[in-house]
């Protein structure tokens, strides 16, 4: 990690921490607002921008988190914060199970079966599916979640709850891409023939990518339920799924800096400029054709390490240093 | 047994609406393995158009009923084929050698601009067909009473099925959209121009979303700008069922699926009616994705 990026990542920190005293409580929901979309976003893109699977069905496992926490804190009571793993395990399970016979199908199949088991998620919400989830009212009524003995109410006090994740999920997600088995994503996105022949088990690291970025859709549904303290179905519709996939297209599939500034742009710009609110969508579907005949890989692209001439140049004089510093000894 | 008819009758009525758009769907994806997904958008502009020519020109006045149904089906097909084909030429073409997935975010773009430019010219409310436009008479068939707009509904999109059938396989045109669909390259060589077959592909299946559309209108009295969102996946269901880039299998995947629906709405739960379809659709595609009359072997990679 270079210096610049280490005063940038602080400065964003500093600026983040000090963003409640500087804003009134309706921008701070707004920023919270930014805050969930972004780490929904970051799921999504584990998914599509990282694998290379087309995903828009992402509510379906926000929803299944969602309403996890939900069941389980007004019908057991259980402390809202102790679902959230509980969430992000049932939204990864469920996730496994629909998506295993489905993996293998090809990008845009794959987009249309995610659509249809999105919906079909929404419409057994709807219809009260095992008498849990409360019908097209939803459940409400969700207590709010408590932080070591402190309970958290106020937009800034959810403000620095939402952010501490999205700052936990960037530094681990970008740890993830570095690793081991985000090459392994990255080669099987970029030529799947050649990461089977090299020995990479395709349907699993599909799976577990698409697994993965579910488990965290489900947490951020936590955080989502103890926010809103009320969730319905409504909350969880297809146009959900698009907006989560036009934030990550619109920033960079596969760069995080991307898919946060396109968080930025997609909630908060709306929010910005009032009379711009309902021609919101009409927008965002004619950026969506621009960008894709101008700028495909999005505003800020993810940046791949590059071969250059300086490099093999520096190569050769290290190579050519080394036995000389052994001669020397 | 006198339900079960009445159903498989309304499931046949809605199944034909389906076909009409699933044909869209398939002749585009046969010549460009592109899903349309702007495509059910067109068929809603199909039903708000039909809406605005009959309440402005005063049609039904001028002609009498059928007349009017004539012209205005012209007209919406006519309008609904010319956006097609400037949406091709605007959307689609510049991405015609991208890879794959500009080219899909950039048809769910253009779905998501036209049917909300939709809301912002009419509004977010339902928009509501002149009542009384068709005689409210039951025709009896086989000892049933059937309303006869619905059975015009089935009459007029087996006719227009029957003529794209005709045209595809029997004129020379039509035979150049087969060769384009199956090999492009070896189309070019034998000198068709494949621009302008994918133009006409992207003339006639709006044309015929657009006169689908007309028929809902007709049919249920009403629309609503997010309608074609619905229609269109379940129309993608029928043509996937039927077979993908298969026209006959976008009219069986259709009329099945109609069927399935009301049967299904009536037998299990109408609560879950746009749910069966979905799981229909992600039946096929992990156990035949090739559909059910589909020779076409799927890509694997």
């Amino acid at each position: 990690m270079n210096g610049r990026l280490v005063v940038a990542i602080l400065a964003a920190v500093a600026l983040l921490a000090a963003a409640p005293f500087a804003l009134d409580a309706y921008w701070l929901d707004v920023l919270n607002s930014v805050g969930l979309y972004a780490l929904l976003a970051l799921s999504l893109n584990v998914i599509l921008g990282d694998a290379g699977l087309f995903n828009m069905g992402q509510a379906a496992f926000y929803a299944v988190g969602a309403y996890t926490t939900a069941i389980l804190s007004t019908q057991l009571h259980l402390p809202v914060l102790w679902t959230m793993p509980l969430a992000g395990l049932a939204a990864a399970l469920f996730a496994a199970v629909v998506a295993r016979p489905v993996i293998h199908l090809r990008g845009d199949y794959l987009l249309i079966v995610t659509i249809g088991m999105g919906e079909i998620v929404r419409i057994a919400l709807v219809n009260d599916v095992f008498g849990l989830t409360g019908g097209a009212n939803g459940i409400f009524g969700i207590p709010r979640p408590v932080v070591f003995g402190y309970k958290i109410r106020k937009p800034a006090e959810f403000f620095y709850l939402i952010w501490a994740f999205v700052l936990l999920t960037v530094f681990l997600f970008d740890r993830l891409e570095q690793s081991r088995f985000g090459r392994a994503l990255t080669y099987l996105r970029e030529d799947p023939v050649a990461a089977e022949g090299s020995g990479i088990n395709t349907v699993r690291y599909k799976l577990a990518a698409f697994v993965l970025g579910a488990a965290w859709a489900g947490m951020t549904g936590t955080l989502y339920a103890a926010k809103m303290t009320i969730i319905s179905p409504e909350s969880f519709s297809f146009w959900e799924s698009v907006v989560l996939f036009l934030i990550v297209i619109l920033g960079g599939a596969g760069s995080i800096p991307g898919v946060i500034l396109g968080a930025v742009l997609v909630v908060a710009l709306p929010e910005a400029f009032r009379g711009f609110a309902t021609a919101r969508m009409a927008v965002f579907g004619l950026v969506m054709m621009v960008m894709m005949i101008f700028r495909t890989q999005g505003l800020l692209p993810l940046r791949r390490p590059r071969f250059r001439e300086r490099d093999l140049a520096r190569a050769e004089v290290t190579r050519a240093e080394v036995p000389r510093a052994e001669a020397a000894k | 047994m006198e339900q079960f008819l009445q159903q498989l009758i309304n499931g046949l009525a809605v199944g034909g609406i389906y076909a009409l758009i699933a044909l869209g769907y398939t002749m585009v994806y046969g010549v460009l393995k592109l899903i349309n997904f702007a495509h059910g958008d067109l068929f809603t502009y199909g039903g708000y158009l039909g809406l605005t020519l009959l309440t402005s020109f005063a049609l039904q006045g001028h002609l009498g009923t059928f007349g009017a149904i004539a012209i205005l089906t012209a007209m919406v097909m006519g309008l609904v084929g010319i956006m097609g084909v400037v949406l091709e030429r605007a959307a689609y073409r510049p991405l015609r050698e991208s890879p794959r997935l500009s080219a899909v975010v950039s048809a769910l773009g253009a779905s998501i601009f036209l049917q909300n430019t939709l809301m912002l010219i009419y509004g977010a409310r339902f928009q509501v067909y002149p009542e009384g436009l068709l005689p409210q008479v039951a025709v009896s068939l086989f000892g049933l009473q059937v309303p006869l707009i619905r059975i015009l509904v089935v009459l007029a999109s087996v006719v227009m099925m029957t003529a794209l059938y005709l045209f595809v396989q029997k004129t020379k045109v039509g035979t150049a959209v087969r060769a384009a669909a199956i090999d492009q390259g070896a189309a070019r060589l034998m000198g068709i121009d494949v621009n302008k077959v994918v133009s006409l592909v992207f003339l006639i299946g709006p044309a015929l979303g657009g006169a689908a559309g007309l028929l809902v209108g007709l049919y249920y009295g009403q629309v609503n700008f997010t309608m074609g969102w619905i229609y269109g996946m379940k129309a993608f269901t029928a043509a996937i069922l039927g077979g993908i880039g298969n026209i006959p299998g976008a009219m069986v995947g259709g009329l099945l699926l109609g069927v399935i629906e009301a049967l299904g709405a009536a037998y299990i739960s109408i609560a879950w009616k746009d749910a069966i379809a979905f799981c229909v659709l992600i039946l096929i595609l992990i156990v035949r994705p090739t559909g059910l009359l589909g020779e076409r072997v799927a890509e694997k990679v």
